[in-house]
């Protein structure tokens, strides 16, 4: 009976080709449009996650300037308002764990003739603590390193890819930053993309003493424009940053109501709203892309009340042979949802192969989950029974004796 | 309750149908008595308009009267759900129409078996079936045709073995050779007359005599109502006693 009615329903489809496939376009394209939007919204969340994650815990970030100049900019921007006698003095707080002074910028790094330019980072050992950084291979620094200002450095993948290549083990070798000769002491475990798209792993990290001596020459010793602190949970946060405050005005003697020249910016809620940012996107995204599903499901409500009119006499023949109101139903509904079906089935090729291209054009982070394509599949079924269900019961209501006459 | 005799297939006592048009209420039909025994062939002739089809169409429970009680069988009609309805149109009767009523975009031999999809029979048993009345029809080679593709004839011939597919008790037709020229009208009227010896009832339509004739009882409709009711054969149940 069932499998009756299918080859009926495949069979008025056949019968009217281009409606049943201009019918179907709204569905493939509404389905693609889910399949397509929520691969890349999934994507930029999950970069996003992984970011936030590389970060490191319960963080702040305490920059040089007035709290009003902006935070990316000031670091470049403005003089170095900040020292190593700060970040010591903050390390001893309440609720601090660790602190890292940071001082950064890009250099010119040389090996065996080859040139790569990259971020170098001066900081001091706590630095790969706070940011759970572990390496690969090799060891980090540590405070005599700092004290003695030894020319060692850490490398990230992508620098060392750049400068030795596959085949060479970049441990022990000596390269040249700005003309001072540093030996390669360990090499940064991969950390992708940070939260504002720099790659995080072409860096070379070096002591802070060393950097501020060899490499960024023209500071006065001890300054710098950055400093991190990890507090020691959630819960502490809000007062480690009262305490980051007043200490600092303190030393920096700030007068109430004057203007700082430091700000501090507690960086894991900064990521939290980013991260909230890009599921806003993401949801917005996929409820676009439903309104042409809904679009979608209009056109099979119309196409199915034009072939219910259409076909009334076919409706009151099948009645006037023993034809039950739920046969006729199920007849129509049945139409709508086979063409909702195989115009989503269409539809999520195109949406996964839309996703893949867009993958291999942008190289952005897309992810083509089988959540999505079981939801939009689900979506499309519902969509195809309530935008036929109006249609077919007006067919299967219909009087015989009145069909039969149409 | 009235106890109606099973001998009747058809029993109808003061039955009325009316439209209630703009223009006022239509009395189509008015106190119509009727019984018609199992096995009887019978003609309803009389003028258009008179009411004839309104009343196979009531007879085919494909209409409900506005008043009076029908007994199909010795079983009330008149207050049966519409899928109780469905279920007598797809065993109990078979309607032959004027305009055939095939399917346009289906088989012949899909036209035939499409009432065993609503009687839930399975596939193969269907398509046998379908392909046996065919044969008795004398269309097997063009089972696998389209209705357009064949004559008019044809088509009607198909129509009837749509209706016996069933083994319905009753063949209702209404006009079947109206749309059909002289030859052929007698052709079909000779398969009537063929399951009617086989002892199905049958009540048929005509405007024309010579078909009438093949009838065993011959009833006039004039205004809604039945004026005369003639038998002119014995009929082939009245034949056994
Ligand atoms: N739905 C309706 N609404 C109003 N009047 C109707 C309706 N259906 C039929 N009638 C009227 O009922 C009357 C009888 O119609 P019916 O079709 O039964 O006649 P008939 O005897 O079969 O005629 P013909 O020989 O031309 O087929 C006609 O006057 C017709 O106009
Ligand atoms: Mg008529």
């Amino acid at each position: 009976m069932f499998s009756a009615m299918f080859g009926e329903a495949w069979r008025a489809m056949g019968a009217n080709r281009l409606r049943t496939f201009l019918t179907m376009l709204g569905m493939v394209i509404g389905v693609g449009a889910v399949v397509l939007m929520m691969a890349i919204g999934q994507g930029a969340e999950d970069s996003v996650k992984k970011s936030i994650s590389s970060m490191g815990s319960n963080l702040f970030i305490v920059l040089s300037g007035p709290p009003s100049s902006g935070g990316a900019r000031s670091a470049s921007g403005n003089a170095a308002t900040l020292n190593v006698k700060d970040a010591n003095a903050m390390s001893d707080l309440d609720g601090v764990i660790a602190v890292a002074p940071l001082s950064m910028g890009n250099a010119q790094v040389i090996y065996a003739g080859n040139n790569w330019n990259t971020a170098i980072l001066g900081t001091s050992p706590s630095f790969l603590d706070i940011r759970s950084w572990s390496l690969l291979d090799g060891y980090a620094f540590g405070l005599s390193d700092m004290r003695s200002a030894t020319r060692v450095a850490l490398i990230g993948t992508t620098t060392a890819h750049s400068l030795f290549g596959d085949d060479v083990d970049p441990i022990g070798k000596t390269i040249r930053i700005k003309a001072s000769p540093f030996t390669i002491i360990g090499i940064l475990e991969s950390k992708g993309q940070s939260l504002d798209g720099r790659d995080q792993d072409d860096t070379i990290i070096v002591p802070l003493s060393t950097a501020q001596r060899k490499i960024f020459g023209n500071q006065i010793p001890g300054s710098v424009r950055q400093i991190m602190v990890q507090a020691e949970s959630d819960k502490v946060m809000g007062m480690v940053e009262d305490n980051l405050n007043s200490l600092l005005k303190q030393r920096h003697n700030i007068r109430e109501g004057a203007e700082q020249d430091f700000s501090v910016r507690n960086l894991t809620a900064l990521a939290k709203s980013a991260a909230e940012t890009t599921k806003t996107m993401s949801l917005l995204l996929g409820a676009i892309a439903s309104v042409s599903l809904l679009v979608g499901g209009i056109g099979i409500m119309n196409i199915m009340l034009v072939s219910v009119t259409e076909r009334t006499r076919e409706i009151g023949i099948r009645m006037a042979i023993g034809a039950r109101e739920r046969n006729i139903l199920l007849q129509f509904l049945l139409e709508a949802v086979v063409i909702s079906i195989v115009g989503c089935l269409i539809g999520i090729a195109i949406g996964v192969g839309g996703a893949i291209l867009v993958k291999n054009l942008t190289e952005a982070s897309i992810i083509i989950s089988l959540n999505a394509i079981t939801l939009a599949f689900t979506v499309a079924t519902a969509v195809g029974v309530f935008f036929g269900f109006y249609p077919a019961k007006k067919a299967a209501k219909l009087n015989p004796i009145e069909a039969l006459r149409f | 309750m009235t106890t109606v005799l099973s001998k009747n297939v058809i029993s109808v006592s003061h039955l009325y149908k009316e439209y209630y048009t703009d223009a006022g209420t239509f009395s189509v039909l008015k106190d119509v008595n009727i019984d018609i025994e199992a096995g009887d062939f019978v003609a309803i002739m009389g003028p258009s308009g008179s009411g004839k089809s309104t009343f196979m169409n009531i007879l085919g429970c494909l209409d409900k009267p506005s008043k009076g009680d029908y007994f199909l069988d010795g079983q009330t009609v008149a207050n049966l759900e519409n899928d109780a309805l469905a279920n007598l149109r797809n065993k109990t009767i078979g309607f032959v129409f004027q305009g055939f009523n095939l399917l346009a975009r289906s088989s012949l031999v899909d036209n035939v078996a499409l009432p065993l999809v609503y009687s839930g029979v399975d596939k193969d048993e269907r398509t046998a079936r379908a392909l046996k009345l065919l044969e008795k029809v004398g269309l097997a080679k063009h089972s696998a045709s389209r209705p357009n593709q064949i004559s008019g004839g044809q088509q009607q011939r198909v129509a009837i073995a749509r209706a016996l597919i069933n083994n319905p008790r009753l063949i209702l037709a209404d006009e079947p050779t109206g749309n059909l020229d002289t030859t052929t009208s007698h052709e079909i009227m000779m398969l009537f007359n063929e399951l009617n010896q086989d002892g199905i009832t049958v009540v048929l339509v005509t405007h024309e005599q010579d078909i009438a004739d093949h009838a065993s009882r011959q009833i006039k409709f004039v205004d809604g109502s039945i004026v005369e009711d003639v038998r002119t054969k014995i009929s082939h149940s009245q034949e056994r006693h």
